[in-house]
């Protein structure tokens, strides 16, 4: 790799690798990130470099993070035709290079939405309300090459921040209304102009990389997909600021993105973007990866900030902030990986640009990880101010199975729920505060008629007192208690007090918690308190689960004269707990069953009944 | 089991006196933090031992317990949870007769949970010796359970 000494030398460089791409060649992009390997991608790949054997000197194949259509993977995008493949098997890949060799395209892989076939990325509903500022690069990148960062335009931003004084760079953060994208919202420019006034000579900043929120997996695919955009974020940062070393801190979960991004801070090492006078220009900085180790507090930045020096993460009181004393007790400014991504875009367009995206206090794009029960599952880039409705409706296709929609949970474990008559609110950081829930981080859970919203708050509960650090009693004693409520409501042993005892609970822990995880832990069970205490009370005064979950509270039994004696049931209940000869109706052991529900899964002739 | 001659002096070597990541690499290498390696890590660091302790307790990807042969592990991510993972954790609860967490007594399997491995759109996921299972029912995560039973060593 060329080690580039100068801004003249990066853009000779950059001339020659996008002179040197040959533009005639088609690529199939595989997706390859975490979530592609788990759904087969690495097998699609072997079966497509076996096929293209042959015809090297036409198509490549380019190994690429994540497309954010999660439900169709394992898929691909041919470039330059942009034809979008989904649910590849190893078996479609020699059809697909003859279909690129004859310049047709293959029916039945393309995506097809009410009889629609959409055979291009951009037509694509999933695609077409997306505005993939950050995301939509991640199809032309491999991203263990830095050298396809610099052939889409990357880097740019870095040599023009590197000619501004460090002080311009902060005013255009704070023009531009960037909103820290970890989940309080906090302006990322006015955080960064209190670092850089500290006086001190060593400064530091980080990048929270420790994307806790279960169902939440944004930062994840920047930091698979393009890691070399946050790199160039942080690089621009530290300048503003006058920090001279950074820190990545990433969940150990993601085993992949700890990969690529120690490959790509090494890479920018070697080609002179990080190290000691960066492009000739005096200023040194460098950054290295720091493995989380499974603590989900650690996303609160005083807590990470321990972690870091190899302390228990216990977050400690603020102010101090972070930013006049925190790391190692120096100055330090810490963001999250989305955050850092806008910085380059922001630079590079201007902040004019930036602000003119979103709304009047929500600034830019958000990534928001669209799960649970929806058909499209997956990462939507999308404008602030764009409606709940478009976003699980329009992009997400509604359920996979035609079944109702009852609501939507934003901000993982410290945000709440939204019901589905709210789903015309705008997305930005205030209506959804207003509403009872938070931004959060970007995850963005869809619930159907068979979610309980009790066990789902107890299942938040149950992960807080989990994850509370113990430090305050409120926090660790008061989730403990909260969650042994929230159980006996759902094991039909509560009573009327229970309500009131909860919401109690509630604000003592939000009053007297040090750190936002306890003073947000009750946020699941009030939000599901405001809107569906319908089903509270169905669980404590009728003693039922109205979406049929909580197990104390449901029983399968056999429709006696629905039943065949097929034997089936019997032969697959994992507990013994099914007895009855062949051919005469069967019955089920109510001591032994533990409502599995495998029986009712593979009965063939609905006599299981799985009685609420 | 006994740690390999300056294993814990490379590991300072490469990451100074930061305590997780060379914690890191002795679970890594040995499976578990038995009491041994925790008195040598406080010794050779310099720092005390219930501090090492204290780390070593506070952060779920360590164990102070060997693991089992093999590791079971079911993402309990909100999507994963609310397409079934909790059934999943039940039945394996069942069938290997331990919690989340523990080892069969005849060191074969060890069951644990996350909080999110980031693949929601093919939950419930479940994670078996390091490779991915998506869309689990309870009747599949039987299925491979027994064949796991089956094999020979």
């Amino acid at each position: 790799m060329i080690k580039l000494h100068s801004i003249k030398e990066f853009e000779e460089l950059s001339k020659k690798i996008i002179e040197n791409h040959d533009s005639k060649k088609h690529i199939i992009s595989l997706s390859s990130g975490t979530c592609g390997h788990a759904s087969g991608s690495i097998k699609v790949e072997d079966a497509l470099k076996q096929a293209i054997n042959g015809y090297e000197d036409v198509i490549d194949l380019k190994l690429t993070g994540c497309h954010g259509f999660c439900a169709a993977e394992p898929n691909i995008i041919i470039f330059p035709e942009k034809i979008f493949y989904k649910n590849l098997k190893p078996e479609d890949a020699p059809n697909i290079i003859q279909s690129i060799l004859k310049g047709e395209i293959i029916d039945n892989l393309v995506i097809s939405e009410n009889g629609t076939k959409y055979n291009h990325v951009n037509e694509i509903p999933f695609y077409k309300l997306q505005k993939r500022i950050l995301t939509g690069n991640n199809p032309l990148i491999d991203p263990t090459n830095i050298e396809d960062y610099i052939a889409i335009g990357g880097y740019k931003a870095l040599v023009k921040a590197l000619s501004m004084h460090p002080q311009e760079i902060t005013e255009e953060i704070k023009k531009s209304g960037l909103r820290g994208r970890g989940g309080a919202g906090f302006p990322t420019g006015i955080k960064w102009e209190i670092a850089s006034k500290q006086k001190s000579d060593v400064k530091y900043i980080i990048c929270n990389a420790d994307e806790g929120d279960p169902g939440a997996y944004m930062d994840r695919n920047l930091l698979e997909g393009n890691p070399q955009l946050i790199i160039e974020g942080m690089i621009i940062g530290a300048y503003a600021i006058g920090a001279n070393k950074g820190w990545v801190y990433v969940r150990d979960e993601y085993p992949l993105a700890v990969e690529n991004v120690t490959i790509n801070i090494k890479q920018a090492r070697e080609m002179g973007f990080l190290g000691k006078n960066i492009l000739n220009t005096g200023f040194d900085f460098d950054i290295e990866i720091t493995r989380g180790a499974g603590a989900f507090v650690c996303g609160e930045e005083t807590a990470l900030i321990h972690s870091i020096e190899g302390k228990r993460g216990n977050p400690s009181q603020r102010p101090p902030f972070p930013a006049q004393i925190g790391l190692f007790g120096k100055p330090t400014n810490i963001n999250n990986v989305e955050t850092w991504a806008n910085v380059p875009k922001i630079i590079e367009n201007g902040a004019d640009w930036y602000a003119n995206i979103g709304t009047e206090t929500s600034k830019g794009t958000k990534i928001f990880s669209l799960v649970g029960k929806v058909k499209n599952t997956g990462l939507v880039e999308v404008p602030m101010g764009i409606t709940i409705q478009e976003i699980v409706y329009d992009i997400g296709c509604g359920t996979p199975n035609g079944k109702i929609i009852k609501a939507i949970q934003t901000g993982g474990p410290s945000g709440g729920c939204i019901p589905q008559d709210h789903f015309n609110l705008p997305i930005d950081y205030e209506s959804l505060k207003q509403a009872g829930s938070i931004m959060g981080s970007g995850g963005m859970i869809v619930m159907d008629e068979d979610t309980c919203m009790v066990d789902f708050a107890r299942y938040f509960t149950n992960f807080l007192q989990a994850e509370s650090c113990g430090k305050c009693s409120s926090c660790r004693e008061g989730t403990q208690r909260m969650f042994e409520i929230l159980t006996d409501i759902t094991e039909g042993k509560a009573n009327d007090a229970s309500i009131e005892l909860l919401e109690e609970l509630a604000y003592v822990i939000k009053e007297t918690s040090l750190c936002g995880l306890g003073q947000t832990a009750p946020n699941p069970v009030l939000s599901t308190i405001k809107y569906f205490k319908k089903e509270y009370i169905a669980h404590i005064k009728d003693k039922k689960c109205p979406a049929g979950v909580c197990r104390a509270l449901i029983l399968y039994k056999v429709d006696q004269e629905k039943c065949t004696g097929c034997g089936v049931c019997k032969i697959n209940c994992p507990e013994g707990a099914i007895i009855g000869e062949l051919k005469q109706p069967h019955l089920i052991n109510q001591d032994k069953c533990i409502k599995c529900g495998i029986c009712w899964d593979n009965c063939k002739f609905d006599s299981i009944i799985h009685e609420i | 089991m006994s740690i390999e001659e300056g294993f814990i002096d490379k590991s300072i070597k490469k990451h100074g006196n930061f305590l997780i990541p060379i914690l890191q690499d002795i679970q890594e290498n040995y499976k578990y933090l038995s009491e041994e390696f925790l008195i040598q890590v406080a010794e050779k660091l310099q720092i005390p031992l219930i501090d090492v302790y204290g780390v070593a307790t506070f952060y779920q990807s360590f164990s102070l317990v060997p693991k089992g042969e093999h590791i079971i592990i079911v993402c309990l991510g909100t999507a994963c949870y609310i397409r079934g993972g909790k059934k999943i954790v039940d039945v394996l609860t069942s069938e290997l007769d331990i919690e989340p967490g523990e080892t069969t007594e005849d060191k074969k399997f060890s069951l644990e949970t996350v909080n999110c491995l980031g693949c929601c759109a093919i939950g419930p996921i479940v994670l078996i010796d390091g490779e991915y299972y998506g869309e689990m029912t309870p009747q599949k995560i039987i299925k491979l359970i027994k064949t796991l039973k089956r094999e020979k060593k």
